[in-house]
């Protein structure tokens, strides 16, 4: 676009960077403050309305949330099953899109059908929880990971990749007496894997944030994952009127309440710069396809 | 490893060139042997679709019946509408749809707007450092979960000590405890949505705005249009579908309120203003086991959201815009 250095065009540019800078600030102030304030004593948090940086820097409230067992659990719970149900997720997606991809299968357009039907329509929270109940999935953490296996969006788009592959890449392979199988294995992952990564990501960002499954499946608390906990600890405790609440709980102080936020953020924001670029590239494929 | 190889190779073989005898049995079956490996590959995917996608639509039909745990819901008898009348019939239902609406409402009338406005403001930046690290910023609250904004919620607006709840009480000179007052749920759901969404949602409007013919704005300068006239006349219009597509899509999903986010906020002393279908399916589903009646609440939001979707893709055709399908 050319440029136009008009007196009125030259405030509103002026205007416009300094106020998208403070919007970017703003968004950004809630982690500070909160990051600065999981180093800062019980004292300070108490005493400053707002800090980003803490005048006494000290570890306590990570030391005492990583000698809580409840917490620890809650940890290793969540990073087990989401390492297991994004590989389960992405393995079930794949076998799938796979067959999918191939024009000449029968019954592929009824299974595609389908696929985009249970896209609209779902049978909703209940009957969702009655068929995991029926199944003996009830705390199980199995619940968390089969309900949502497949995301019928992200099958859509692998099957979509696997088809503009060139086919002589598989003729040739198939050539030399690879099976279906090798071929997918030995030929076509290898070939995919940024594609595989962006959707093992999309899955394993899904099993991290989810609340509500945990909530519906796991009423054991020793089974609880750590939004479940986070949950818990950073809820003001007279005010849950509402859910699963451990009868014996001690609202914990300010400084706990940080740390474990500061936990459950960290592994989102350090895969932070993978997600926003393979994200927003998904978003726009979706948009296209409406 | 060989074996299989060979005896893919050999049923390969024999169904490319498939003797006339077997012909008769039908192709389907010649189909099958050929393509055997793929239909293995087929089958966990399909089983988990059967099981966990299409099962839960069939038991939707326990909205329609009386559904007894121990009698299974092929079992348990019919009893027509009467859940959809109870539910129709009970003080809660008004109450439900003006909570939910109100928020609908809100999130289209606030939330919405700010994103196209946010995206025209990103898309006026040519600064590049400075438009990357806004978007950069303003991107990140998306892939937060609910359970972290509302904790963060907790903490910034907590009782006497946090910084929010200092901040707007010494401004406004109140003393008013944010998370339990009934007045400042709503507001409170609203800046949340905008937090986490605003920034992300402006990437389709991008996208966009990228797209707007660029010599459009070159005949307008010559024309002499400043950049208010140019903003109105050129870039609107030319992001007009792509802000009609996103509203369909928007009331579409009008009813659904999310869950988690309204889940988390509700406490027992804002549920008046608090509930709404989602969280009530909840309630009365999960934590009183009222599984038909919430069954059928559930499909009632659904239903409707169905007919939303479609009455504003009509709508919108009507006044020949593209629509969305």
């Amino acid at each position: 676009m050319k440029i136009h250095n008009t007196t009125g065009g030259r405030i509103f540019d002026a205007a416009n960077y300094v106020f998208l800078s403070l919007v970017g600030i703003v968004t950004l102030l809630p982690f500070v403050y909160v990051f600065a304030g999981s180093f800062a004593t019980e004292a300070e948090i108490t005493r400053r309305a707002f800090f980003v940086w803490p005048e006494q820097f000290t570890l306590g409230s990570y030391e005492y949330i990583f000698s809580t067992p409840a917490f620890t659990r809650a940890l290793v719970t969540t990073v087990l099953v989401t390492a297991v149900g994004t590989l389960v997720q992405l393995a079930l997606t794949v076998t799938m899109a796979y067959p999918l991809a191939k024009k000449t299968l029968r019954g592929r357009k009824v299974i595609l059908s389908l696929v985009v039907f249970a896209m609209v329509f779902s049978g909703g929270m209940i009957p969702t929880f009655l068929l995991v109940k029926d199944l003996g999935l009830l705390n199980s953490y199995w619940a968390l990971i089969l309900p949502a296996a497949i995301n019928p969006f992200s099958l859509i788009i692998i099957k979509n990749f696997f088809q503009e592959l060139p086919a002589e890449l598989e003729e040739s392979a198939k050539m030399d007496g690879a099976t279906e199988i090798g071929i997918l294995w030995r030929i076509l992952l290898p070939l995919s894997k940024p594609v595989l990564a962006t959707f093992a990501l999309f899955y394993a960002v899904g099993i991290w944030n989810d609340f509500m499954s945990p909530l519906l499946y796991l009423s054991d608390n020793s089974k609880w994952t750590l939004q479940m906990y986070l949950r818990q600890v950073t809820a003001a405790s007279d005010l849950l009127g509402t859910g699963n609440v451990d009868p014996a709980y001690i609202p914990p102080e300010q400084g706990i309440k940080f740390a474990v936020i500061v936990v459950a953020t960290l592994p989102i924001l350090i895969f932070y710069p993978f997600l926003q670029k393979h994200f927003a590239k998904g978003m726009l494929i979706g948009s296209v396809k409406g | 490893m060989a074996a299989p190889v060979v005896e893919a190779e050999a049923s390969g073989r024999a169904a490319s060139r498939p003797p006339a005898r077997e012909r008769k049995n039908g192709r389907f079956s010649v189909h099958f042997a050929h393509y055997k490996w793929l239909y293995l590959l087929l089958l966990p995917g399909v089983l988990y679709f059967a099981i966990f996608r299409y099962g839960p639509m069939y038991g939707v039909s326990i909205a329609f019946k009386d559904y007894v745990p121990f009698l299974g819901i092929n079992g348990s008898p019919w009893v027509g509408f009467q859940h959809f009348q109870d539910f129709f019939a009970n003080p809660d239902f008004p109450r439900l749809l003006w909570n939910t609406l109100v928020l609908a409402f809100l999130n289209l009338g606030i939330a919405f707007p700010l994103t196209i406005v946010l995206a025209l403001l990103l898309n006026e930046v040519r600064l590049t450092i400075l438009k990357r690290t806004v978007q950069t910023l303003v991107y990140i609250p998306h892939f937060l979960s609910w359970t972290i904004v509302a904790s963060l919620s907790f903490l910034l607006f907590a009782l006497d000590i946090g910084p929010l709840f200092q901040f707007l009480n010494t401004v406004m000179g109140t003393n008013t405890d944010f998370l339990s007052d009934p007045a400042w749920f709503r507001p409170l759901i609203v800046l949340q949505e905008i937090w986490k969404n605003t920034g992300w949602g402006t990437i389709i409007f991008l996208a966009a705005l990228a797209t707007v013919d660029q010599d459009q704005y070159e005949a307008a300068i010559i024309d002499g249009a400043g950049r208010f006239r140019r903003v109105w006349h050129i870039t609107l219009p030319g992001i007009r579908s792509t802000i009609i597509v996103m509203l369909i899509l928007a009331i579409g999903q009008m009813l659904n309120t999310g869950f988690e986010q309204i889940y988390l906020m509700t406490n027992a002393l804002n549920r008046e203003v608090a509930d709404v279908f989602d969280t009530y399916v909840y309630f009365v589903g999960i934590t009183q086991g009222a599984y038909s009646y919430s069954t059928a609440v559930g499909l009632f939001k659904a239903v409707v959201g169905i007919v939303l979707i479609f009455g504003t893709n009509a709508l919108a055709k009507r006044f020949n815009q593209s629509g969305l399908f």
